[in-house]
C-alpha cells in the first residue's frame, strides 16, 4: 500500500529503483485518489515509464493537454508545444498526473477566481488553499501528487504552500524559463516547485532551472545542492521588523514564526533585526501598478482570432469586444482596466513610471540588508487559511494577503516557504528570502529548520 | 517657391531586412510559400510564446545607422506598442521608443546645386505586421465580407528611419529616397523593392511663409509606391496647402491614402485619430548593449557609399550622369570601363541608355570586352551593338564577332540607295524642301531599313540632307 500522503519523491525514487513498487502502481496510487478538493482541472492517463508523477499548474503549457489558465477564454485551448519546464520534466521521465486549478490567469490569492470553481484547503475544506496556485499546493498536501509545479508573480507559490502546510520555492527571477507559460506579468512571473519537504523542492528546482535559449531573460544557474546540514552555524539571519510586526499579522502566526526564529538561533544562526520600511509600505501599491500594466498587454492576444473562445461580432472590433467580455472573469477585467489606465498617455509617469522607480528603491533596500545578512525571515502570509467567500467581495483585503510575499518578488529575489507550526489547527508558513541565486542557502536553512521543527505535513483530518 | 511659401517635408521610411529568419522567432523570413506556412507559436502569439531577438537584424540596423552617420546607442531598449488589429496577433508590436539603436545622423544628398544635408532623427528596429487580405465574391476590397490574415510576413524585421523636417522640395525628397534605397541595397540589408513592399515610406508635408521658422499643421501622405509618384504627390500637396492658406483657410491634420500604383486616383482622406499606444519597455527582452568591437567591425565593412561616389564621379562627368550611374547601380562597371580605356562620357551614355535597356546584371559583365565595344560603337551597326550588349553578361562573352560587323560609311556605297529612295518619294522630298524639316527622319529611316541597319546613321543623315537641299 503506497501512502501518498507521506511519500516523498526521493523515497518514491528509492522504492522504484529497488523494484519494491512499479511505475504503474505508483502512478495509479495518485490517479485513483478522489479529488474532492477540486485540486485538478484535468487529470491524465499514465503515459508509462518508471518516472515520478507530477502535477502541473494549469498556466503552464503542456502539449496535447488542455491548458486553460483557469479562464473560460482558454477553455478549449490545447497547446501544440510544451513549455520548456514541461519538456524538462518529460526529459527527466516525470509523468503528468494532471493540470491543477488556479485563479484565472494566476490573478488571485485564494483560487476562488478560477472560472471553473474554487479549490478547497486539505486541512479544512471550508477554507481556501491560497492562490493563485491553490490547486498545486492542495494536491501535494492531500496526497494527490508527490510534488507539483506552480508559478509565482506576487506570492502564488509561497502563499498557497503556507496555507496548505508544504514547501514552495519562488526562484530567483531568470533562473527558470517562462517559455510556454501563460504570461500574467512578464517581469515578475517565475515557475517554481511545490513539495512535501525541502530536499524534494531542491531536486525539482534542479530539474526545471537553467538558461533557456527561448527565454531571453534566463541566465546560467549555479549547480543545485541537495541540503544535508542539520545546523545553521555561520548563517546570519535578518528579521525585518516591518515584516514581522505589520498590522494584520495574526498572533498565532507571529508566535509560530517567533518560535522558528528562536530555533534557528539555537541551531547556531546569528539573528539580528533589520528594516525594509519602503519595501513594505509601497510594495503592494507598486505591485498593483506594474503587474496589471504588464497583464493588460499580455492579455491582449486573447482576441478570439486564432485560438480559444470566439464570440461572434459584426466586425473585427466587435468580435474582440464580445470575446473578451464573455471570456474574461471580473479579476482579469479589473486588472486590464487598472493596467491600461496606468500606461495611458498622461498617466504613465505618475503611475507606471513611478512604480518602476519605487521598484528600484525596493531592490536597493533589499541589497543593503543583504550586506549584513545572508537571508531574511518573516511570516509568508499574515494569516492562516481564511474561509471561502470571506474576502471575495473585497479585492483590497485580498490584495493585502500578499503584503509579505510581494516585496521580494518585486526585487526578483528567491523565497522559500517552510511550514513552521499550527495556529488554530491550520498551518503557518515561514518565509525565507535570500539575495539573487541564493537558492542553495535557502535549501540549507530550510532543511535544517524542517528537521528541527518536525512539522507533520499531513493534514490532521487526513491522518 | 512661388508666392513666398516654403515647404517643410519629413520622411518616415520602413525597410524590410532580408535576414534568413524573422525578428523574434526562427521562421523563414521572405516571400514564397503558401499563406501561413512560415509561422510558429511565437509569430502567431500563442499563449506563453516568447520573443528572442535576431542578432543579425540588430547588427544590420547598426550598420545602416553607421552608414547614416548615426550615434549607436550604448543601451537600446525594445518597447511594446499596444493596439488591437487583426494583423497584430499579440495585440502589441515590439518596436523601439525612447532608446532606439541609432539616432542623430544625417545623409548628404548630392544635387545639381550642391550637397543637401538631411538630418536623420533615428533608425530603429521593429517587427512587421502580418498581411490582411480582404475577400468578397467580387475579389475586391469594396464590399468585402471577410478578412483573411496571412502571418508569413508577421514578425519580419523592419528598420524604421525617420528624417528631420529638413527637406523643402519634392525633388530633394525623391533624391533622398533614391539615395537611401541605393545605400540599403549596396549594404545588402534589403531588396528595398517598392513594389514588393520591402521598402515603404510615408511623407509629412506642411508649408510656411518663406523665411519663417514656424511649423504649421502637417498632412501625412501614405502608399506612394514609386519615387516619381511621391514627387508628384508632394508637389500637388504643397500646391494644395498653399492654395488653402492663400484663400484664408486652415490646413487640417489628416492622412492622405493614395491608391498604390494608381497615380491618377485622388487620395482618400482620413482624420488622424489620437491613438494612445501605451508604450512601455518590453519585459520579455533585456536591453541591447552593442559592444564597441562589434560596432567597429561593422563600420569596417562599409565601403565608399553612393553619395560619396556621385560626388567623385561628378568631377569627371556631369552631375546628372554621375547620379544616373550611381543610383542605377552602374558606376562600378563604368569605372571598370574607363579603366579599360573607354571614353568616360561615351561609357556613361552607353550604360545609362542601351545597357540599361538590355537588362543585363552589371556585376556579370567583363569590362575589358565591353570597353572594346564602347570604343567602336560608331563603327558597329546598331542592331549588332544592341545584341552585343544583351549578351555582354554571358559567360565567356567576346566582343570580337561584333567588332567585325562594320557599318557602311562609304558615301559611294550609300549614294545610289539614297538617290533611289528620294526618287521614289517625290512628294515628301518637295515638302522637305518647302521647310518640313521633320521629314529628314523619314528618309534616313528608309535608308537604314534598306541597308539592313548597317549604314552609319551620321553619314546617311549628312548625305540625305545634302541631296535633298541640292
Amino acid at each position: 500500500m503506497i501512502d501518498t500522503l507521506r511519500l516523498t519523491a526521493e523515497e518514491a525514487k528509492r522504492l522504484l529503483e529497488a523494484r519494491e513498487i512499479s511505475g504503474a502502481e505508483l502512478f495509479a496510487a495518485y490517479a485513483e485518489r478522489d479529488d474532492d478538493l477540486h485540486a485538478y482541472l484535468c487529470r491524465c492517463d499514465d503515459p508509462g515509464g518508471e518516472g515520478i508523477p507530477i502535477a502541473i499548474k494549469d498556466v503552464i503549457g503542456t502539449k496535447g493537454v488542455p491548458t486553460t489558465a483557469g479562464s473560460k477564454i482558454l477553455e478549449s485551448y490545447v497547446p501544440v508545444f510544451d513549455s520548456t519546464v514541461a519538456a524538462s520534466c518529460k526529459e527527466h521521465g516525470l509523468r503528468l498526473l494532471g493540470k491543477t486549478n488556479t485563479d484565472e490567469f494566476a490573478m488571485g490569492s485564494s483560487t476562488e477566481n478560477s472560472a471553473f470553481g474554487p479549490t478547497h484547503n486539505p486541512w479544512d475544506p471550508e477554507r481556501v488553499p491560497g492562490g493563485s496556485g491553490g490547486g498545486s499546493a492542495a494536491a501535494v498536501s492531500a496526497g494527490l501528487a508527490p510534488w507539483a509545479l506552480g508559478s509565482d508573480t506576487g506570492g502564488s507559490i509561497k502563499q498557497p504552500s503556507a496555507l496548505c502546510g508544504n514547501v514552495g520555492l519562488r526562484p530567483t527571477y531568470g533562473t527558470v524559463s517562462r517559455y510556454g507559460v501563460v504570461a500574467f506579468a512578464s517581469s515578475l512571473d517565475q515557475v517554481g516547485p511545490v513539495a512535501k519537504n525541502v530536499r524534494d523542492c531542491a531536486w525539482l528546482y534542479s530539474i526545471i532551472s537553467g538558461r533557456d535559449e527561448n527565454d531571453s531573460t534566463t541566465v546560467e544557474v549555479p549547480p543545485v545542492e541537495l541540503p544535508t546540514a542539520q545546523d545553521l552555524r555561520g548563517v546570519r539571519i535578518g528579521v525585518p521588523k516591518e515584516m514581522n510586526d505589520a498590522e494584520g499579522i495574526e498572533p498565532g502566526v507571529s508566535a509560530a514564526v517567533g518560535k522558528a526564529i528562536e530555533l534557528a538561533e539555537s541551531l547556531g544562526a546569528e539573528v539580528g533585526e533589520c528594516s525594509l520600511p519602503r519595501s513594505v509600505e509601497y510594495g503592494v501599491a507598486c505591485y498593483y501598478l506594474v503587474a496589471p500594466a504588464e497583464a493588460s498587454s499580455n492579455l491582449a492576444r486573447y482576441d478570439g482570432a486564432r485560438y480559444g473562445l470566439r464570440s461572434d461580432g459584426a466586425d473585427f472590433r466587435e468580435m474582440v469586444m464580445n470575446t473578451r467580455h464573455d471570456g474574461f472573469g471580473d479579476e482579469p477585467k479589473r486588472r486590464i482596466m487598472i493596467g491600461t489606465y496606468a500606461l495611458s498617455s498622461g498617466y504613465y509617469d505618475a503611475y507606471y513610471g513611478t512604480a518602476q522607480r519605487v521598484r528600484t528603491v525596493i531592490r536597493r533596500e533589499h541589497a543593503d540588508v543583504f550586506e549584513r545578512f545572508d537571508l531574511i525571515v518573516s511570516p509568508t502570509s499574515p494569516t492562516v487559511a481564511f474561509k471561502l467567500g470571506e474576502k471575495v467581495g473585497n479585492p483590497l483585503a485580498m490584495y493585502l494577503n500578499d503584503l509579505l510575499t510581494i516585496p521580494s518578488c518585486m526585487a526578483g529575489l528567491p523565497g522559500l516557504n517552510v511550514p513552521c507550526g499550527l495556529s488554530e489547527g491550520l498551518p503557518v508558513g515561514l518565509q525565507l528570502v535570500g539575495p539573487q541565486f541564493a537558492e542553495n542557502l535557502l535549501f540549507r536553512v530550510g532543511h535544517a529548520l524542517e528537521q528541527a521543527l518536525a512539522f507533520d505535513v499531513v493534514p490532521e483530518r487526513l491522518r | 517657391m512661388s508666392g513666398g511659401w516654403e515647404a517643410v517635408i519629413g520622411l518616415e521610411i520602413h525597410v524590410q531586412l532580408k535576414t534568413r529568419t524573422k525578428m523574434f522567432c526562427r521562421c523563414r523570413n521572405g516571400f514564397g510559400g503558401g499563406p501561413n506556412t512560415q509561422t510558429c507559436p511565437v509569430c502567431l502569439a500563442f499563449p506563453g510564446a516568447l520573443p528572442v531577438p535576431n542578432r543579425r537584424a540588430i547588427e544590420e540596423t547598426i550598420k545602416l545607422g553607421l552608414a547614416l552617420d548615426c550615434t549607436i546607442a550604448d543601451r537600446a531598449v525594445f518597447h511594446r506598442k499596444n493596439y488591437f488589429y487583426p494583423d497584430l496577433p499579440k495585440g502589441y508590436q515590439i518596436s523601439q521608443y525612447d532608446e532606439p539603436l541609432c539616432a542623430g545622423g544625417h545623409l548628404v544628398v548630392p544635387t545639381e546645386g550642391g550637397d543637401v544635408t538631411i538630418g536623420i532623427t533615428r533608425a530603429h528596429l521593429e517587427e512587421d505586421a502580418a498581411k490582411n487580405v480582404h475577400v468578397a465574391a467580387s475579389g475586391r476590397l469594396h464590399g468585402a465580407t471577410a478578412t483573411l490574415v496571412d502571418f508569413n510576413r508577421g514578425g519580419s524585421p523592419l528598420v524604421e528611419i525617420v528624417t528631420e523636417p529638413d527637406i523643402h522640395d519634392a525633388e530633394t525628397a525623391k533624391r533622398f529616397l533614391q539615395l537611401l534605397r541605393q545605400t540599403v541595397v549596396e549594404l545588402d540589408l534589403s531588396d528595398a523593392e517598392l513594389e514588393k513592399g520591402s521598402m515603404r515610406f510615408d511623407v509629412n508635408v506642411s508649408v510656411r511663409p518663406a523665411g519663417s521658422v514656424e511649423l504649421r499643421t502637417r498632412t501625412e501622405l501614405k502608399n506612394m509606391n514609386s519615387f516619381n509618384f511621391a514627387a508628384k504627390g508632394i508637389e500637388r500637396e504643397i500646391a494644395r496647402q498653399v492654395a488653402v492658406y492663400e484663400a484664408g483657410g486652415e490646413v487640417q491634420q489628416e492622412t492622405l491614402h493614395f491608391v498604390p500604383g494608381d497615380e491618377e486616383s485622388p487620395p482618400t482622406r482620413s482624420k488622424e485619430e489620437a491613438e494612445d499606444y501605451r508604450y512601455f519597455p518590453e519585459p520579455d527582452l533585456v536591453p541591447v548593449h552593442p559592444e564597441e568591437t562589434l560596432v567597429a567591425r561593422l563600420r569596417g565593412e562599409i565601403g565608399e557609399l553612393p553619395g560619396a561616389r556621385i560626388r567623385r564621379i561628378a568631377d569627371t562627368l556631369s552631375f546628372y550622369d554621375a547620379d544616373v550611374l550611381v543610383t542605377g547601380g552602374l558606376d562600378r562597371l563604368w569605372s571598370a570601363l574607363v579603366e579599360a580605356g573607354a571614353d568616360p562620357k561615351e561609357a556613361a551614355n552607353v550604360l545609362s541608355n542601351q545597357f540599361v535597356a538590355a537588362g543585363v546584371d552589371p556585376a556579370a559583365v567583363d569590362a575589358a570586352e565591353l570597353a572594346k565595344l564602347v570604343g567602336a560603337r560608331a563603327q558597329i551597326p546598331r542592331a549588332a551593338f544592341d545584341e552585343a550588349l544583351a549578351r555582354s553578361g554571358d559567360a565567356g562573352f567576346s566582343a570580337a564577332p561584333y567588332l567585325e560587323q562594320k557599318v557602311v560609311a562609304d558615301a559611294s556605297e550609300l549614294d545610289p540607295v539614297i538617290d533611289r529612295i528620294i526618287e521614289a518619294s517625290p512628294g515628301q522630298a518637295e515638302q522637305f524642301r518647302n521647310g518640313k524639316e521633320g521629314l529628314l527622319g523619314f528618309f534616313v529611316g528608309r535608308v537604314m531599313k534598306e541597308t539592313g541597319g548597317k549604314a552609319d546613321p551620321r553619314v546617311v543623315n549628312e548625305r540625305v540632307r545634302a541631296k535633298l537641299t541640292r
